[in-house]
């Protein structure tokens, strides 16, 4: 896999960086995070290796994972961090990059009649809009 | 009949746990020429030794035997208790049944025979012990450090702050060392040379300092106090009282080689100075590529010179000096890159050590600290660095960590994108090993402030594509591999010993371990000392080290060098070898097995039947014997014997023991 500058440079990790608020540059890769995931078992690559691809730029291996829309968003893997890096919360970036991609939505608008008659919460589709908002 | 008193210590629940010191104490009694035994808790505390000098004087004892802990531990306390109840110390034996016995046995019985054993062995032996007085030898009070590095700048100056005179011996035509080739040192990126220069300066102007550079040692006889040494002054060709260090040889010389101080990215003259702050600052004819050496014409540095210090007659100079102790500090050098192929060292131009990396950043290099790339003189954007090329490798490289490679890269990744911000450095790396004050936090200030990428894996191969260098390695953390388009490849070669280090050694009579590195007294407790006495060590010739070690060290070796100058004169362990010149045949094997030197033959006159005859024989120099014993083994006659270790004592404990 070719690793270049611009890859590094990317602007969508800059994204990552702004909305997470965290700074993947700052993870040593020593798998606590993974350890102490309690959905780490159904994940098809650990939350450590999220960050590692993240530090080297390879974005495609984290965008067609599972990983993130298992993740539980519980922050243990926050909690136990020793470089104070929230897992959870470049997890969540990542889902909300997804979302926000134009046409690569799994909510449209259109559909928000439906979703309401199958019983989803009002709260549940504010959320889900919040997330279109860029 | 002697009269012998055992003491057997329980060393709290150490001994006693395993072995029955009632019934250890009643079979001792019994042994021949014993008439007290005694036990305590702790024979070694002060109730211990108390009670064993009242017993010598009630008892009126001749000879002890402490059964206790090994040697190595209180022989010395012992021998001690009995010279302050007026016993020779030299009477004392110690039986060790702690670390020979009860730490090794489990079955109380069996460990409780043994003791007995030991026990009856050491009584003995005792039997035959005889008094030995320690003899006294002078102490030469000036020490000889060998290489000008960091390390033996160091040691020089503290030693010779302590009063005492030093000769400072240094191969190449300047002090300095690996350190005046450093551009920057971490984790303080304080300037190599600005905190360098300044103590070069002190050692040449020190009053207590004698500096001999473009000089080596030839030969080392003699012992701890009083080193003879042959020190080489080769011929410098310019008379270094006349020469003003001008510079206009060095300007007008025709004949240019690789300079050897910048790792032969440029040329020096064959009339050069390594580098512009050398000391002393006076030029070194190169002979073996100067012109009028070689053919006898040119001689333009002799027509230049405006002080008529060019000298084409000078000669070497042997000195001959005593000294009393000596530290060595002689440096390392870096693993030759030949059988590392897949990293393409020599073939391309932009794949360079460190330690090139090193002077081509440094402001007072070749480039004048601009970063090109050598293939085209144009600045690098994209450079990777391979760590552990030749270190932790025990296939084609060292099994050894270099120990400074993380810290150096990191520190490289920071210059780098200090000077160039646009670059971006890659590295490398097995492990990042960054044990040391600041080191950690340097390193991650490296990755996170500086952004150097890490990729945890080693380069399979490095080869040249377009202009560019395509770099394939591999990230284990994320499981793929890596490939980069690079301007520059920097190795981090590791350090290996200087190759004539075993000679070194050999001259010194001082051990190696199998990379050539000196080996220490002790790894723990007697870090800069040698075994052989009055040798020290320090910098990175005992193994791969950093600066603040290696100056740690160096002031550590020249505070044991002070302690034995301090001395007018030593006590001698009289525990050494002896002739018998009565059996002696003067065969001299045992010149042959010594690893000390300290046997050499002598001729006796004798008379025979009226006529003087005369007769080989060996003599054993008892400063120099370190009564290793090698002599004993190997004299076919029995003519030699180590004082308390003799063959009737070691016989005596054998048929204790078998019989």
């Amino acid at each position: 896999m070719k690793v270049s500058t611009e890859q590094l440079r990317s602007y969508i990790l800059k994204d990552i960086a702004v909305i997470s608020g965290e700074n993947v540059v700052e993870c040593y890769q020593c798998g606590k995070c993974t350890a102490a995931c309690p959905v780490s078992k159904a994940m098809d690559i650990l939350p450590h290796q999220v960050v590692r691809f993240l530090q080297l730029g390879m974005l495609d291996e984290v965008m067609e994972s599972n990983t993130i829309w298992i993740c539980a968003s519980c922050f243990t893997c926050a909690g136990r961090c020793p470089r104070d890096v929230d897992v959870a919360n470049i997890m969540e970036a990542l889902r909300v990059i997804l979302l926000r991609k134009r046409g690569v939505s799994r909510l449209k608008t259109e559909d928000v009649r439906l979703v309401f008659s199958e019983g989803m919460p009002e709260q549940g589709v504010v959320s889900a809009f919040r997330k279109f908002a860029r | 009949m002697r009269r012998i008193g055992v003491f057997v210590c329980w060393c709290g629940t150490n001994i006693a746990g395993t072995v029955d010191i009632e019934a250890v104490v009643e079979a001792a009694k019994k042994m021949p020429g014993v008439v007290y035994t005694g036990e305590y808790k702790y024979m070694c505390s002060e109730i211990g030794q108390s009670m064993i000098r009242d017993t010598i004087k009630k008892e009126q004892l001749d000879r002890l035997v402490i059964a206790s802990c090994s040697p190595r531990m209180h022989e010395a306390t012992f021998r001690r208790t009995a010279a302050a109840a007026g016993l020779n110390p030299y009477l004392v034996e110690i039986a060790n049944i702690r670390e020979h016995c009860s730490w090794v046995h489990k079955e109380k019985e069996k460990a409780t025979t043994k003791a007995i054993a030991l026990i009856r062995a050491a009584v003995a032996k005792a039997a035959y012990n005889r008094e030995l007085v320690a003899g006294e030898i002078p102490v030469e009070q000036r020490a000889l450090v060998i290489g000008a590095g960091i390390a033996g700048i160091q040691a020089a100056l503290d030693i010779a702050d302590a009063g005492f005179e030093v000769d400072l011996v240094e191969r190449t035509p300047s002090i300095g060392g690996r350190m005046a080739q450093l551009d920057k040192t971490f984790p303080t990126l304080d300037c190599s040379a600005c905190i360098l220069t300044p103590k070069m300066v002190d050692v040449a102007s020190h009053p207590h300092i004698n500096l001999y550079t473009y000089s080596e040692v030839e030969k080392v006889e003699g012992y701890v106090g009083n080193f003879d040494v042959t020190i080489r002054k080769k011929a410098r060709s310019i008379d270094m009282s006349r020469c003003t260090g001008c510079g206009v040889c060095l300007e007008k010389c025709p004949i240019k080689v690789d300079s050897e101080f910048n790792e032969g990215l440029i040329k020096r003259k064959a009339i050069y100075i390594p580098f512009p702050q050398a000391v002393p600052n006076v030029p070194v004819i190169d002979r073996t590529s100067c012109r009028w050496f070689k053919k006898g014409k040119c001689a333009v540095c002799k027509k230049v010179c405006p002080a008529d210090a060019v000298d084409y007659e000078q000669a070497d100079e042997l000195l001959e000096k005593k000294y009393g102790g000596i530290v060595l500090t002689t440096g390392f050098d870096t693993l030759k890159l030949d059988e590392f192929g897949e990293f393409g060292y020599g073939k391309h131009p932009d794949i360079i050590t460190s330690l090139e990396f090193e002077r081509l950043i440094n402001a007072s290099g070749p480039t004048g600290g601009k970063l090109v790339r050598l293939s085209n003189q144009e600045i690098p954007q994209n450079i990777v660095f391979i760590h552990c090329v030749g270190s932790r490798d025990k296939a084609r490289g060292k099994p050894y960590c270099s120990k400074i490679c993380c810290m150096y890269t990191a520190k490289h990744a920071i210059l780098l994108k200090e000077k160039y911000p646009h670059s971006q450095t890659y590295i490398f790396y097995i492990d990042v090993r960054t044990g040391g004050k600041e080191f950690e936090e340097f390193h991650r200030r490296a990755v996170e402030e500086y952004g150097a990428v890490y990729f945890r894996g080693i380069v399979g191969k490095v080869f040249p594509e377009g202009d560019k260098l395509l770099v394939q390695g591999v990230d284990s953390l994320s499981s793929r591999t890596i490939e980069i388009e690079a301007d520059m490849v920097v190795l981090a070669a590791a350090m290996q010993a200087r190759d004539d280090a075993a000679e070194v050694a050999r001259m010194l009579g001082i051990g190696v371990d199998t990379h050539h590195f000196f080996v220490e007294a002790h790894p723990k407790l007697r870090p800069v000392e040698t075994h052989s006495a009055g040798i020290y060590l320090a910098g990175a010739c005992q193994g791969p080290k950093d600066i603040p070690e290696t100056v740690a060290q160096a002031g550590a070796a020249a505070a044991k060098a002070i302690v034995l100058l301090s001395k007018k004169t030593l006590i001698a362990d009289p525990c050494v070898s002896e002739v018998n010149e009565e059996i002696c045949t003067g065969c001299l094997a045992c010149i042959q097995v010594c690893p000390y030197k300290a046997i050499t033959e002598k001729t006796l006159d004798q008379k025979v039947h009226g006529r003087v005859v005369q007769r080989l024989l060996a003599q054993v120099n008892e400063a120099l014997c370190q009564g290793c014993g090698s002599c004993t083994a190997a004299c076919r006659p029995g003519a030699i014997n180590l004082k308390s270790f003799s063959n009737d004592q070691i016989l005596a404990e054998v048929d204790a023991v078998c019989l």
